[in-house]
């Protein structure tokens, strides 16, 4: 896999000195009732590159992501010490509404999950739920999104059709347009990969890559061929810590953690 | 090869003999629902076939027959075997009509008594008001001139019809004047009434008030007229029997000859029955006539128990399952739904008598119609609190349905919203409430399946044996909450257990089941539709 890497790296290297659009900081820990997940987390998310979260099942990638725009409140008795900040500013902010943090940190799940409603009210739904009643403003929103979703021409007849009738790859390339129409800055991705087929997962990998000339992405995934062909940076999880965060290529040419070149080159995980 | 063909059937046998048992269940099952349906649709549906005349001729010294009759005409409805001191003997079960000759309407007959028997094709049979059909031979029509007209005449039974056809033109205009012209006078006057208890009477009340009682007194007079008009004509004939009566032509609705008619013509008459059943009213204490007001007693109590139990049931299950803190408290409250669906619908009834009708039904009363008490308006049974007590009882059943489908909904797609910055209400407004419908509806469903078949409860708040009034009509308000209504299943109880001619009603009790199993038939595939129409527009799942 060297090629998309090193021509990643350049563009990698130019961005390092700009500010980091979300920090996890303070020692940043998470619990589930008693039960610690995550463990003296330290990382920024540098804005407009691709993070990617690898690490074993049940190594808190997921947990972590869902952090970033407190999914995680709707599970009952969590706690967490440390701060995540976006901009500078803390999410755990009391003046800042979950309700407008989660429209600029947009989310793509694992198992795609359009509503069951025409692919338009899919797109337009985050617009909806925000006020937007113009249908000029929801007509173009819903145009643009699905253009850089790279669905617009396979879906541009039926938008009034049901979303559950696209096939599993559109339904996922769906869900990232309808994350995509809140313009938001960041797009948290969990493995939206997983249950695709190469052709589908081809489709959506390019996209991620068009997508952060524009957006800042984190995403989650299990394959590390993939981390290493999409993600300009990797942070390495084992059991709820952070071995290893740096510049994907050194990460999987040259890893410094023991650990972390076990799990790149495949000897566990 | 000879041993697997020897063990195999054994293999087989062993495997399949408690789906054998399974099958047999489900058979019996649907064996005994046909059964049933089967046995009320030939019982209801033979209602309203027109049925040949017999002319019995009994044995010359026999006392067996009606008052001692040996020669009289008959419908025979059944044959069937009795035991008795002698041994078996085959009786006849009789319909004679004119209960004012023969004195009862049905009579039982040894077969051995009959000397002979034949089917005149001249007999007429006559619906009447009253005292069942008469079995006759006409004789003559005498107009309201005094003229007569001799059964023998060429243009006797085409003038007999269009006597009737103006007899029935008459009937229905005496209905109209009676049910709402003089009710709305009725209304005004009362109204006046009150205001001048009120206010004290003045002049211009009082002028008000003459004029709508000379109106009162024109439309008495307008129907005087009318009652008149009926009885203009007459109707001689004789019965098979040979008793010659003379009756006014208001008191016979319509005359057919059954033995007369093929097949075709008894299919028209046939079909004419069964729509006056459904468009009529009840005539003779409910044993004749149609099952309108009982219809729509039922479709309206129906309707407006799913219309006051959706919003409570689904509101209820929201709370429970989107809102609701889990604990104890809330596994309680879970628990007792569960336990209400399960008490006896009486207790209900007893809760709506005492709660509905005489504390709700009373405080209104006497907070906004004290001018009429003590005559109650509210505080008496009323097709309101008979909704409202079924509504009672069957909300459990859309509660726990509702908690299903919501509990049903995929978690990703609540997470999909949420993340797309939807507030929770949002959530459940745009995405969970609209998918979760179909479920919400099979419990809407269930609770009309349960409700249309209740009996105990109404009877103590509300439903009554007869009441021609519709729970709505052309009066304002239209729609009348605090009326008494009829009910099929209160009727099915009331017609074949408290009539005193329980034997004449029982062809209303078959037809009336039948009904009532279409009505809820109806209401149901309704219901599914709608579902199914749901299900469609929001599919819930995914891939």
């Amino acid at each position: 896999m060297p090629t998309p890497v090193s021509v990643l790296a350049p563009q990698a290297s130019d961005k390092s000195e700009a500010r980091p659009i979300i920090e996890v900081k303070g020692d940043y820990s998470f619990w589930y009732g008693e039960n610690q997940v995550l463990f003296d987390l330290n990382m920024a998310i540098m804005p407009r590159q691709v993070t990617a979260l690898i690490g074993p099942s049940g190594c808190g990638k997921s947990t972590l992501i869902r952090c970033l725009n407190r999914m995680n409140d709707l599970v009952q008795e969590t706690h967490h010490s440390g701060d995540i900040l976006l901009h500078g500013k803390s999410i755990y902010d009391p003046a800042q509404e979950v309700i407008s943090l989660r429209r600029r940190i947009g989310m793509v799940f694992q198992k795609s999950n359009p509503f069951p409603k025409s692919v338009y009210e899919n797109v337009a739904y985050g617009l909806r739920v925000s006020g937007e009643k113009r249908k000029g403003v929801l007509d173009e929103a819903v145009e643009s999104s699905l253009r850089r979703a790279a669905l617009w021409d396979e879906v541009r007849d039926r938008l009034h059709t049901s979303a559950l009738s696209l096939s599993g790859g559109q339904q996922q390339r769906l869900c990232i347009a309808r994350a995509i129409a809140n313009e938001p800055e960041v797009i948290l991705m969990d493995e939206p990969c997983s249950a695709l087929d190469p052709v589908a997962t081809g489709k959506i990998e390019e996209l991620i890559h068009y997508l952060k000339r524009d957006y800042t992405i984190v995403v989650v995934t299990h394959n590390m061929q993939q981390a290493a062909r999409v993600s300009d940076r990797t942070a390495f999880l084992y059991l709820g810590r952070l071995v290893e965060y740096r510049e994907t290529e050194q990460i999987f040419m040259n890893p410094e953690d023991p650990k972390t070149e076990a799990y790149v080159s495949g000897r566990f995980g | 090869m000879s041993e697997e063909s020897t063990v195999r059937p054994g293999k087989r046998s062993r495997v399949e003999l408690p789906i054998w048992l399974l099958g047999t269940g489900l058979a019996v099952g649907i064996v005994m629902v046909f059964l049933l349906l089967a046995v009320i649709l030939a019982n209801g549906v033979a209602v309203f076939w027109p049925r040949d005349v017999t002319l019995l001729q009994l044995r010359e010294d026999s006392t067996a027959g009606p008052g001692g009759r040996t020669t009289f005409g008959a419908i025979i409805l059944d044959t069937r075997a009795v035991e008795n001191a002698a041994g078996s003997e085959n009786e006849l079960y009789l319909f004679l009509g004119s209960a004012d000759v023969m004195g009862d309407k049905f009579h039982y007959l040894p077969v051995e008594e009959v000397e002979s028997q034949s089917l005149p094709s001249t007999v007429y049979v006559a619906e009447r008001t009253s005292r069942g059909d008469a079995i006759m031979e006409p004789l003559a029509l005498i107009l309201p001139s005094g003229k007569e007209v001799s059964a023998e005449a060429p243009d006797f039974s085409s003038r007999l019809n269009e006597a009737l056809a103006r007899n029935e033109g008459m009937r229905r205009e005496i209905q109209h004047l009676e049910r709402n012209e003089i009710a709305s006078l009725n209304r005004q006057i009362e109204l006046l009434r009150r205001e001048g208890v009120s206010a004290g009477a003045s002049p211009e009340l009082q002028s008000q008030q003459h004029a709508l009682e000379n109106e009162h007194e024109q439309l008495a007079r307008e129907l005087q007229v009318l009652r008149h008009g009926l009885q203009a004509a007459h109707l001689r004939y004789r019965l098979l029997s040979g008793e010659e009566r003379e009756q006014t032509l208001g008191e016979i609705l319509r005359v057919y000859q059954p033995n007369a008619l093929n097949t075709f013509e008894k299919l028209a008459i046939f079909g004419a029955r069964f729509w006056r059943f459904l468009a009529e009213d009840p005539r003779e204490g409910n044993t004749e006539g149609g099952i309108f007001p009982v219809i729509v007693g039922t479709f309206v109590l129906t309707l407006l128990m799913s219309v006051l139990v959706m919003p409570l049931g689904v509101v209820a299950a929201v709370y429970l399952r989107e809102y609701a803190r889990p604990g104890p408290i809330v596994h309680a409250v879970r628990i007792a739904v569960s336990n209400l669906a399960g008490v006896p619908s009486i207790v209900y009834g007893v809760f709506g008598l005492g709660f509905f009708v005489y504390f709700l039904g009373g405080t209104i009363d006497s907070l906004f119609f004290a001018d009429k008490l003590p005559a109650p308006t509210f505080g008496t049974g009323g097709i309101l609190w008979a909704a409202l007590t079924l509504a009672l009882l069957t909300v459990p059943v859309v509660i726990v349905a509702t908690e299903e489908s919501l509990a049903a909904f995929p978690k990703g797609m609540r997470e999909a919203s949420l993340a797309c910055g939807a507030s929770h209400w949002q959530t459940l407004r745009r995405v969970v409430l609209p998918a979760s419908a179909p479920g919400m509806l099979t419990g809407l469903i269930l609770a009309v399946a349960r409700a249309a078949g209740e009996v105990a409860p109404l009877m103590l708040v509300g439903v009554v044996a007869f009441a021609p009034d519709l729970p709505f009509d052309g009066v304002v308000p239209w729609f009348h909450l605090d009326r008494k209504f009829m009910h099929m299943g209160y009727h099915i109880y009331s017609l074949g257990f408290l009539t005193p001619d329980s034997e004449a009603a029982m062809p209303m009790v078959y037809a009336t089941t039948l009904l009532l199993i279409l009505l809820v038939v109806v209401l149901n595939v309704g219901a599914i539709l709608m579902r199914d129409y749901m299900r469609r527009r929001y599919t819930a799942e995914t891939f």
